[in-house]
C-alpha cells in the first residue's frame, strides 16, 4: 500500500515545513477518535518525532451524541525535537460534529487561526433543528477567528461502509496522514496490529477507509504540513504513563497488585492483568481498597513486594492500613494516580492534590518515603527504585504519577531489564533467634525482617507500641526510641541523595519549583522566558519525603522563590486573602516549612494539563513585580 | 574433595516440636475468659500435626480476641480491627506452604469487616478462620455487637439491644462458594479440638464459629447452655466432627446431619431454641482462589525476564 500512496502524492500540494505542530481528534464518545489519535501519534513517533498526547474523556461511557459535555479524543503536540508536554493551543483540530468541538473551545484549546476540519454532514441532515445549530455553529467558529473547513467525512466513508460511525476514524487518520506528509509503510502493519483480533474482514475495512481518507487528503487539502523528524536509531519504546508503571512493577519483580478499580489509575491494572502472569505475577482485584491495602501487606508480611495502585478516594480509604505499614515496618509499594478531588471530584482529570494527603493522611506521626514521576520514562524507572526502597527501609512508597502522566504517550529510551531489579527470592534459611525482628541501627533506624517460614524468626507484628523483638510495650520510654526509630530511617536516606538539579542558571530573580507531570511545561515555559533574557530557573522534585538536600542553600539564590503546582491555592488579590489567610499550594506549603523560605505559589486547578505559554504567562507578571521592587 | 565421598547425605535429625514450642506470651485474657481454651486447643492441634513453628501464620484483627498471635510462637499479624482476613489471603496467596489463620471477633468480622468476611468465604482460600463470639465488644468494654441478643443492655444501648441479632452461621451458608462452616463452643474442649483440627484438615476457607464465654461482661449469655447441656444440638455424620464415644454421651440432645445438605445445615444453623454444634457443611469441590490464581507461582529470574523484555518490546517503535 505504501507504494500506491506515494505515487499519488505527486498530484498533492506541497508540505508547508513547520517545527511543531498541536493537533486534536474529537468525536462522540464510541466513534473512535481516541484510537485514531493514539495511532497517529504512533506513526508520528516511528517516523522519528517527538510526541506528547493526551487524551481527551468524557465523564461518562456513553454522554449523548453530539453534545458539548461528550468529547473524546486525543490531542498530539508533534514536534521534530522531543516533545514534553502538551503545549498551548492546537494548530489543527478535526471534530466529528460541531457540539464536540465547543467542549474544546470551552477548555480554551483553540486560538485565532486554528485551522478547524469539521464534518459537514450534519450541515445535510435531514432534521431542521441538527442543520440549524451546524450552521450557527460553523458561523460562530468563524467570527471566533477558526479557519474552518468543512470536509466531507461521513459522506466520503458512506461510498465504503454502510456505518460510518465505526469506521470514521480511520479515514480520519488516512486523512491526517496525508495532511502531515506521512506516507509511512507501516500503517497498514499498524492498522492489522490494532484491529487484528477482529478478524481480516475488518482490518481489510479499516485499511480501505485508511486509503480512502489518505486519497482524499492528498487531493483536496489546499494545506499540508511537515514536521521534520530524525529517524528513530537507539531502541525506542512509546507508551502511556499507567502502561510504563505497570511495565515497572513487572520488571521490578513485584509480584502482586492489589487493586480495586478508581480511574485513573485502573488502565495500569489492567495492563498488568493482560500481562503479569508471563512474569510471575497476579492481578488480585479485592472487595474493596481497604482490602486491596491489607491483602498487598500480607503477600508483604510473607516474603513478596506488592503493590497497590489507586487514586485519591481509594487512597483515603487505604490510610489506616498505610500508617499500620509504617508501624510495622512493611514494605509497600502505593501508586497513586492522582485526580482532581476532594470527594468523587474530577475522575478522569488532571490534578496534583494529593501531596498532603500521601504525606500526612495517617493518624499518629506515619512518615512514609513518597516519590513522583515527571515524565513517562520516570513511571517505569520510579517503580523500581521503589520496591529497593520499600525493602532497604522497610517502609511503605508512595508513588504520586497524575491524569497528565496515566494517559499521556510519549516515547522514551527501551529500558533493557535487569535480574538485580527483580525482588531476590525469599530468604527461608534459618534466623538467629538472638537476632530482634526489628533489631534497629541505633544510627539508621534500619533492620532486616525475618520472613514466615525461616526457623528462629517467629514474631508478631502489632499496630501497638512495640520494642524491637515486637512485643507490645506500653512504656513512654518505648514508645520515645521506636518512633525515633522509625525516623531516622528518613534521615538515612535523605543523606543519600543527591541535590536537585537547578534547570538553567544556578542564580537568578525567580526560581520556579514543581513536582509530577509539570516537568515538560514548566520547563517550556521558563527556556521561553529565558530566550527573552528572563533571569528565572526551575527545579522540579522527585523525592518528596524525605525531600532533596540542599534546597534552601539553592532557594537563596534567587530573589524568588515559587512553586507552579496543579492543586488550589488562594488568589492572593481574591477578598480577604492577604499574607496570613491566603492558603498555599501543598509543595509550597511543605517548602515554606522545610526552607523557611517565604515561597510563593501558583495553583490553578482546571482539570487539564497547565500549558507552558500560560505558565510563562503568569512567571513574566511574578518578574515584572520584581523587577517594580527593585 | 579429599575425604567425602561425591554422593553423601546427613539425615537431619527428626525435629519433634514440643507444646511448649508453640506458646508465646503468657496470655493476658481474663480468668475465665474463652478464649484461653481455644489458644490451647490450636496450640495442641499444631504440636500433635507437628506443623512446624514457623510455618505458622496467625493473624487477627483488633479485639479481646485477636491478642490470640501473640501468646503463640508461631508467625502472628495482629493487624486492624475488621481486616484479618484480607491480610490471611494476601499471606496465603504466594505462600502455598505456610499455615494461615485468621482469628477474629464477633465485632472485629460481623460489623467492621463484614464485607471482607463475605468475600473470604467467596474466595475459598485455604485458611482457617475462628470466629470467636462473645457476643459484645470485649476490648472497649461492652457495647452491642451485631450478635448481641435482642433486648439485651450494653453500654451503648442501656435499654437493650434494638435489633434482633445477626446470624453468623446462615450468613456465612449464604455466601455462594463456601465450603466449611462449623460450630463450637469453648467450654467443650474435646469438641473444640475436633472442630479446629477438622478446619485445619479442610482445604480450603473454613468457617468456624466458636462460642465464647466472657464472664468479665456476658457471663450470662451462654449461662443456659452451661447449666443444662440440653440446650447444645450436637450435629453427627461420619462426615462431620466425630467425637470419642465417652464425651459423645455426655451431649443427649443430638440429630443426624449429613454436611452436605446445604438445606438443612440453614435450618439447623437457624435455630435459636438450642446451640447446635458440629458441621453445618462442608463442599471439598468449591472454587479455590489461591489454586486459579497461582499461575506463575516459581517462575525463575529468566523466565520472568524473558516475559518482561517481551512486554516491553511490544511498545517499541
Ligand atoms: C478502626 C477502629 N475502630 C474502632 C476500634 C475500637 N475497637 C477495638 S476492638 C473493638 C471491638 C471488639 O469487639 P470484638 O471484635 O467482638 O472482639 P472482642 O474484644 O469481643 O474479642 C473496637 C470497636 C479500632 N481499634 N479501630
Ligand atoms: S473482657 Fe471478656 S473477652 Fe475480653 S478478656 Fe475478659 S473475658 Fe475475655
Ligand atoms: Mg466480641
Amino acid at each position: 500500500m505504501g507504494a500506491e500512496l506515494v505515487t499519488e502524492q505527486s498530484t498533492a500540494r506541497a508540505a508547508v515545513e513547520v517545527s511543531e505542530h498541536i493537533v486534536e481528534i474529537v468525536s462522540d464518545s464510541g466513534e473512535g477518535a481516541q484510537t485514531a489519535g493514539q495511532m497517529f501519534a504512533d506513526l508520528c513517533a516511528r517516523s522519528g518525532n517527538g510526541i506528547w498526547t493526551v487524551e481527551i474523556i468524557p465523564a461518562e461511557i456513553e454522554p449523548p451524541s453530539r453534545s458539548r459535555a461528550g468529547a473524546s479524543g486525543n490531542r498530539i503536540r508533534i514536534g521534530s525535537s522531543r516533545v514534553t508536554n502538551a503545549g498551548d493551543e492546537a494548530d489543527v483540530v478535526v471534530a466529528l460534529n460541531e457540539q464536540v468541538l465547543y467542549s474544546r473551545i470551552d477548555a480554551g484549546a483553540l486560538r485565532p487561526g486554528t485551522i478547524v476540519y469539521v464534518d459537514k454532514v450534519w450541515g445535510e441532515s435531514r432534521d431542521p433543528e441538527v442543520r440549524a445549530r451546524y450552521v450557527e455553529a460553523v458561523e460562530d467558529f468563524r467570527r471566533r477567528g477558526y479557519t474552518v473547513i468543512e470536509t466531507p467525512i461521513e459522506s466520503e466513508c458512506r461510498k465504503r461502509t454502510k456505518d460510518p460511525r465505526k469506521g470514521k476514524n480511520m479515514w480520519v487518520l488516512g486523512m491526517l496522514c496525508a495532511l502531515y506528509d506521512l506516507h509511512e509503510g507501516t500503517v497498514r502493519d499498524r492498522i492489522a496490529a490494532r484491529f487484528g483480533r477482529k478478524g481480516a474482514a475488518v482490518v481489510e475495512k479499516n485499511l480501505e477507509l485508511f486509503s480512502d481518507g489518505f486519497r482524499w487528503g492528498l487531493e483536496n487539502l489546499e494545506q499540508r504540513f511537515h514536521v521534520h523528524a530524525v529517524p528513530v536509531e537507539t531502541p525506542t519504546v512509546v507508551m502511556n504513563g499507567n502502561q510504563a508503571l505497570a511495565l515497572g512493577v513487572m520488571a521490578a519483580g513485584i509480584e502482586v497488585c492489589s487493586m480495586y478499580p478508581i480511574t485513573p489509575a485502573t488502565s495500569a491494572s489492567h495492563y498488568l492483568a493482560a500481562n503479569f502472569e508471563n512474569a510471575g505475577g497476579i492481578v488480585h482485584q479485592a472487595e474493596d481498597e481497604i482490602a486491596a491495602i491489607g491483602f498487598a501487606l500480607g503477600c508483604s508480611y510473607a516474603g513478596k513486594t506488592a503493590v497497590t495502585i489507586t487514586s485519591g478516594p481509594g487512597f483515603a480509604l487505604k490510610t489506616e492500613f498505610l500508617g499500620y505499614a509504617v508501624m510495622t515496618e512493611l514494605p509497600l509499594v502505593v501508586v497513586v494516580v492522582q485526580r482532581g478531588g476532594p470527594a468523587t471530584g474530577l475522575p478522569t482529570k488532571i490534578e496534583q492534590g494529593d501531596l498532603m494527603a500521601a504525606l500526612f493522611a495517617s493518624p499518629g506521626d506515619s512518615p512514609k518515603i513518597v516519590l513522583a514521576p515527571a515524565t513517562i520514562e520516570e513511571c517505569f524507572h520510579l517503580i523500581i527504585t521503589a520496591r529497593r526502597l520499600a525493602e532497604d527501609f522497610r517502609s511503605p512508597v508512595i508513588v504520586l504519577s497524575d491524569a497528565n502522566l496515566a494517559t499521556g504517550q510519549q516515547p522514551f529510551a527501551k529500558p533493557e531489564p535487569k535480574e538485580a531489579w527483580l525482588a531476590g527470592p525469599v530468604d527461608q534459611s534459618d534466623w538467629d533467634s538472638k537476632v530482634a525482628p526489628m533489631a534497629w541501627d541505633p544510627r539508621t533506624g534500619l533492620s532486616k525482617r525475618p520472613i514466615p517460614g525461616q526457623r528462629g524468626g517467629q514474631h508478631v507484628l502489632t499496630g501497638i507500641v512495640h520494642d524491637e523483638w515486637s512485643h507490645i510495650a506500653y512504656e513512654s520510654g518505648v514508645n520515645q526510641r521506636a518512633m525515633a526509630m522509625r525516623s531516622r530511617k528518613f534521615a538515612a536516606l535523605a543523606s543519600a541523595l543527591k541535590p536537585p538539579v537547578v534547570h538553567g542558571d544556578p542564580e537568578g530573580d525567580l526560581l520556579v519549583v514543581g513536582w509530577g507531570s509539570t516537568l515538560g511545561a514548566i520547563e517550556e515555559a521558563v527556556d521561553r522566558l529565558r530566550a527573552d533574557g528572563r533571569r528565572v530557573s526551575s527545579l522540579h522534585l522527585r523525592f518528596l519525603s524525605p525531600l532533596e538536600p540542599g534546597l534552601k542553600e539553592i532557594f537563596q539564590r534567587f530573589r524568588k522563590v515559587t512553586t507552579v503546582e496543579v492543586n488550589y491555592a488562594d488568589d492572593p488579590d481574591a477578598p480577604l486573602i492577604n499574607d496570613e489567610t491566603r492558603r498555599r499550594s501543598q509543595l509550597a506549603r511543605l517548602l515554606r516549612e522545610h526552607t523557611l523560605v517565604d515561597v510563593d505559589c501558583w495553583g490553578p486547578v482546571p482539570g487539564s494539563p497547565l500549558p507552558p505559554g500560560q505558565i510563562a504567562t503568569h512567571l513574566a507578571t511574578k518578574l515584572d513585580e520584581l523587577g517594580r521592587e527593585s | 574433595m579429599v575425604g567425602l565421598k561425591t554422593e553423601w547425605e546427613i539425615e537431619p535429625a527428626p525435629r519433634e516440636c514440643t507444646l511448649a514450642e508453640y506458646k508465646g506470651a503468657e496470655a493476658r485474657w481474663c480468668p475465665g475468659c474463652g478464649d484461653h481454651s481455644v489458644l490451647s486447643a490450636v496450640q495442641k492441634m499444631a504440636r500433635d500435626k507437628q506443623i512446624p513453628p514457623e510455618r505458622i501464620v496467625v493473624v487477627s484483627g483488633i479485639g479481646c480476641s485477636s491478642r490470640f498471635p501473640h501468646y503463640m510462637s508461631a508467625y502472628g499479624f495482629h493487624s486492624l480491627h475488621g481486616r484479618p482476613l484480607p491480610v490471611a489471603c494476601g499471606v496465603k496467596s504466594r505462600r502455598p506452604d505456610l499455615h494461615v489463620f485468621a482469628i477474629s471477633g464477633d465485632g472485629d468480622c460481623c460489623a467492621i469487616g463484614a464485607g471482607h468476611w463475605v468475600h473470604a468465604i467467596r474466595y475459598n482460600m485455604n485458611i482457617t478462620i475462628l470466629m470467636l463470639d462473645n457476643s459484645i465488644y470485649g476490648l472497649t468494654k461492652g457495647q452491642t455487637s451485631p450478635t448481641t441478643r435482642l433486648g439485651r443492655a450494653s453500654s451503648t444501648h442501656p435499654h437493650g439491644a434494638p435489633l434482633p441479632p445477626l446470624n453468623p452461621l446462615t450468613v456465612t451458608l449464604g455466601i455462594s462458594n463456601v465450603s466449611f462452616v462449623a460450630q463450637t463452643v469453648d467450654w467443650n474442649p474435646p469438641h473444640l479440638s475436633a472442630t479446629i483440627r477438622a478446619a485445619h484438615d479442610h482445604e480450603g476457607a473454613s468457617f468456624v464459629r466458636v462460642l465464647q464465654r466472657c464472664p468479665h461482661f456476658t457471663g450470662d449469655v451462654y449461662a443456659d447452655a452451661l447449666e443444662d447441656r440440653s440446650h447444645v444440638l450436637l450435629m453427627e455424620h461420619p462426615d462431620g466432627i466425630v467425637l470419642e464415644p465417652a464425651m459423645r454421651e455426655r451431649l443427649k440432645n443430638r440429630v443426624d446431619h449429613d454436611p452436605r445438605n446445604l438445606g438443612e445445615a440453614f435450618q439447623l444453623a437457624a435455630r435459636t431454641d438450642v446451640y447446635p454444634v458440629g458441621l453445618f457443611y462442608r463442599d471439598p469441590d468449591a472454587v479455590r482462589y489461591d489454586l486459579v490464581t497461582a499461575h506463575g507461582l516459581g517462575k525463575t529470574p529468566s523466565e520472568k525476564l524473558g516475559a518482561i523484555e517481551e512486554a516491553i518490546e511490544r511498545f517499541a517503535i
